[in-house]
């Protein structure tokens, strides 16, 4: 993710401090989160198959990423042979440079675009800024998003830190600077804020030459692309443009249309809590006198292809990005998606960003550390994503170092700075463990010694005392009792048997 | 029926109050306790911090104390703890294998695997009672610990124990599954949303009105207890071992 939107984030526990001390924040996202998640569980109860379909999701994910490059090929042969042209970007700047020139070839200057989470992940607005050329979302979350200078926080619903008086501000005083203004007397009613979504959006798809789009799927043996959506204003970007650019991450490729059938009943009901979407939207090359006459699809790795030489993370490339991990995780759900620094936050983004992005930056390095391994999103994933088994794999990466591979080479990465304190404690517990003599002296120096023990600890311990009390030390360890009261009597494996 | 109590460092060294309840109640059921005295910790907090090279001679420490075949079950009032065990070592076993290290840390471990039960388990599933002849008058509020409810499945093991408790009355806590913040390590590395998470669930113990939370794990209790103890509430952490162990002649102190 080089398109730079997320450059120089604070690492995680700073950016999160904010949100947490916002009471209106974590009272929105409280209502929000819990909303959507107890509506999952009912959507989700109702199916008595739903563990196998989990289960079929999950094999069938693994099967297409095992074999990602033959399924690839077949997409490219299949869009081809349906009238649409193939692109492969390696990273976000090829892509965004392929997108911008095929944006140039149509003389246009402006494109309508609907939600898509990989053109956000590379900078792709930004870029074509850059290039002269405007880019208006269209997807109703995203035009707040993009209207208020502002973020996505979720990923499904981008713009849930906002509240109904907060869009309406945006409205007014932006949407006049973008095409058609807020209507006058605009008041924060649903209807009233949806009315003036889309009049401000019907002047744009009108107009529009050009869209851009994302997938949630791509189907390799007939070439078929897939958005599933709330609202029908993807439907507008993809038929009435005359040019469509898709642009998709590799991993979205499914092998065959019936393959669908799965996840068209666990995707609405993972995340909208649907049984099933309002839209679901399927485009095949070109078709004369019909939608677009030309489309371009780009296919996108951007770390994705490293992300699948790594045997433990590479299960995060399964994600179809429901986002119900993040309406069920109690950290998300008080730091709020932008202390995640990335298009994708929560516990999928904790375990995807990391690998996409590499962990080099303060950000990236500790958001395999922004959760307590409750397990609630593993629980609730859709194509079962082992996300604590990824997120404790990731930490030793943080920590250890070790091979990766990045851009396609298998390297040696160096530990993360500012480890090297609990690098050493680690190990002073290691060898302490390793010997229950050691233990015990230092459990029975503690229990002497607990008088004087102070109620604030120093060093990073002071983060511990600043918001709990310390537990007391007991007068005398379990052990100490046990040989007390029981003589030693172990059964033969005696304290003396150091090992 | 020989028993190890594996008690884990936290309870050995800051709550040998849990440890003598579980031998006192193992014992009035007929089971024969011992603690072998060359246990230390598991290597959780090691593995789950990314020091998984670390945890390895704690886990072959482990399977080498607790091993013996004179036990037929090794039994902890930890579900983090159990978890570790269970869960977890047989996948660093796999982990070694695959990193080219051969089989002998898969074989170490394997012998305690299928043997090691967190405490309530033990009691549903192996001695087949629910009804541990406990009494504890008092309003008790119960939360599943993450550990115990997902990597486990613990279920409706630990509240059927505790319906069966003589004079004591269960109330259901809001939102008992959401995790209380503690997490090992995360508890310090990210302490605001952590302290965030544990205020959140004392409240929602302080909305029930009972005089005691209950949990299986000690960890968890010391951060809930830690933020009760904070923020001055009338409820107490109790862990579910010292509960089980009270009875009317010798009531918890």
């Amino acid at each position: 993710m080089s398109g730079g939107t997320f450059v120089g984030m604070p690492a995680f526990p700073a950016a999160a401090r904010e949100a947490v001390g916002d009471a209106t924040l974590r009272a929105n996202l409280r209502h929000a989160t819990h909303t959507i998640r107890d509506k999952r569980a009912r959507a989700v109860a109702e199916l008595s198959d739903w563990d196998r379909l989990r289960e079929a999701g999950k094999r069938i994910k693994d099967h297409t990423l095992r074999h990602l490059d033959h399924y690839l090929v077949r997409l490219e042969e299949s869009v081809e042979r349906a009238g649409g042209t193939v692109h492969w970007a390696a990273d976000a700047e090829e892509a965004n440079r392929i997108v911008a020139d095929l944006v140039r070839a149509t003389g246009e200057t402006e494109v309508v675009k609907v939600k898509s989470m990989a053109t956000q992940e590379i900078g792709l607005n930004e870029a074509l800024e850059a290039e002269g050329i405007r880019a208006y979302e269209t997807d109703l979350a995203e035009l707040i998003v993009q209207l208020g200078h502002d973020r996505p926080s979720h990923i499904l619903v981008p713009a849930i830190h906002r509240n109904r008086g907060e869009i309406r501000d945006i409205f007014r005083k932006e949407m006049g600077h973008w095409g058609r203004p807020a209507p006058d007397g605009l008041t924060d009613t649903p209807a009233e804020l949806a009315e003036a979504a889309r009049l401000h959006l019907r002047e744009k798809f009108l107009r529009a030459k050009v869209g851009i789009s994302g997938a949630n799927f791509m189907v390799a043996e007939t070439g078929t692309l897939v958005v599933v959506e709330s609202e029908g204003n993807g439907r507008m970007c993809l038929t009435l443009p005359e040019t469509l650019i898709s642009v998709v991450g590799i991993e979205k490729v499914v092998p065959a249309w019936r393959d669908l059938e799965v996840f068209l009943q666990t995707l609405p009901r993972s995340s909208t809590a649907e049984r099933m979407n309002p839209y679901t939207s399927m485009w095949t090359g070109t078709t004369d006198q019909d939608g677009p006459s030309a489309f371009h699809l780009v296919l996108l790795d951007n770390g994705r292809t490293d992300t699948l030489a790594d045997e433990v993370g590479r299960q995060a490339l399964r994600c179809i990005r429901c986002s119900a991990c993040l309406n069920v995780c109690p950290v998300y759900e008080r730091a709020g998606g932008h202390a995640y620094g990335s298009v994708y936050p929560g516990p999928i983004g904790a375990i995807l960003s990391p690998q996409l992005r590499g962990t080099g930056s303060d950000i990236d390095a500790s958001l395999p550390y922004a959760s307590s391994l409750c397990g609630a999103c593993y629980e609730v994933c859709p194509v079962a994503i082992d996300i604590p088994e990824v997120l404790v794999h990731l930490r030793e990466r943080v920590v250890q170092g070790g091979e990766a591979t990045r851009g396609g080479n298998r390297v040696t990465l160096r530990p993360a700075k500012g480890h090297a304190a609990e690098r050493a404690a680690m190990r002073a517990a290691g060898l302490a463990f390793a010997r229950p003599g050691a233990l015990r002296a230092g459990q029975r120096l503690a229990s002497r010694t607990r008088r004087l023990h102070p109620r604030t600890l120093p060093g990073p311990g002071r983060a511990w005392s600043a918001t709990r009390e310390l537990p007391e030390v007991p007068a005398e360890p379990f052990r100490d009792w046990w040989r007390r009261t029981r003589g030693g009597n172990s059964g033969g494996t005696t304290e003396g048997s150091d090992r | 029926m020989r028993v190890a109590l594996f008690l884990t460092c936290v309870n050995d060294t800051l709550y040998p109050d849990t440890g003598r309840a579980v031998v006192k109640l193992l014992t009035r059921l007929g089971v024969d306790v011992d603690f072998p005295m060359a246990q230390t910790c598991c290597g959780q907090a090691h593995y789950n911090t990314g020091y998984r090279h670390q945890a390895e001679p704690l886990a072959r420490h482990f399977s080498d104390v607790f091993g013996s075949d004179a036990y037929d079950a090794i039994v902890t009032p930890s579900g983090s703890c159990g978890a570790m065990v269970r869960e977890l070592y047989p996948r660093m076993g796999e982990r070694a294998r695959a990193e080219g290290r051969g089989d002998g840390l898969a074989r170490t471990v394997a012998p305690v695997v299928p043997k090691t039960y967190e405490l309530t388990e033990f009691l549903v599933d192996v001695l087949g009672v629910t009804d541990v002849g406990a009494y504890y008058p008092h309003t008790v509020t119960y939360h599943p610990t993450c550990h115990g409810l997902r990597a486990l499945g613990l279920a409706d093991r630990p509240t059927r124990l505790l319906r069966a408790v003589e004079g004591l009355e269960l109330v259901e806590l809001p939102g008992a599954d959401e995790c209380c913040g503690f997490g090992g390590t995360f508890a310090v590395k990210n302490a605001d949303v952590s302290a965030a998470m544990g205020a959140d669930k004392v409240r929602n113990a302080e909305s029930t009105g009972a005089e005691v939370l209950c949990a299986a794990d000690n960890s968890c209790l010391m951060h809930i207890g830690g933020t009760m103890a904070r923020l001055r509430t009338a409820v107490r952490p109790v862990h579910i071992a010292e509960i089980l162990a009270s009875t009317e002649e010798e009531p918890l102190s």
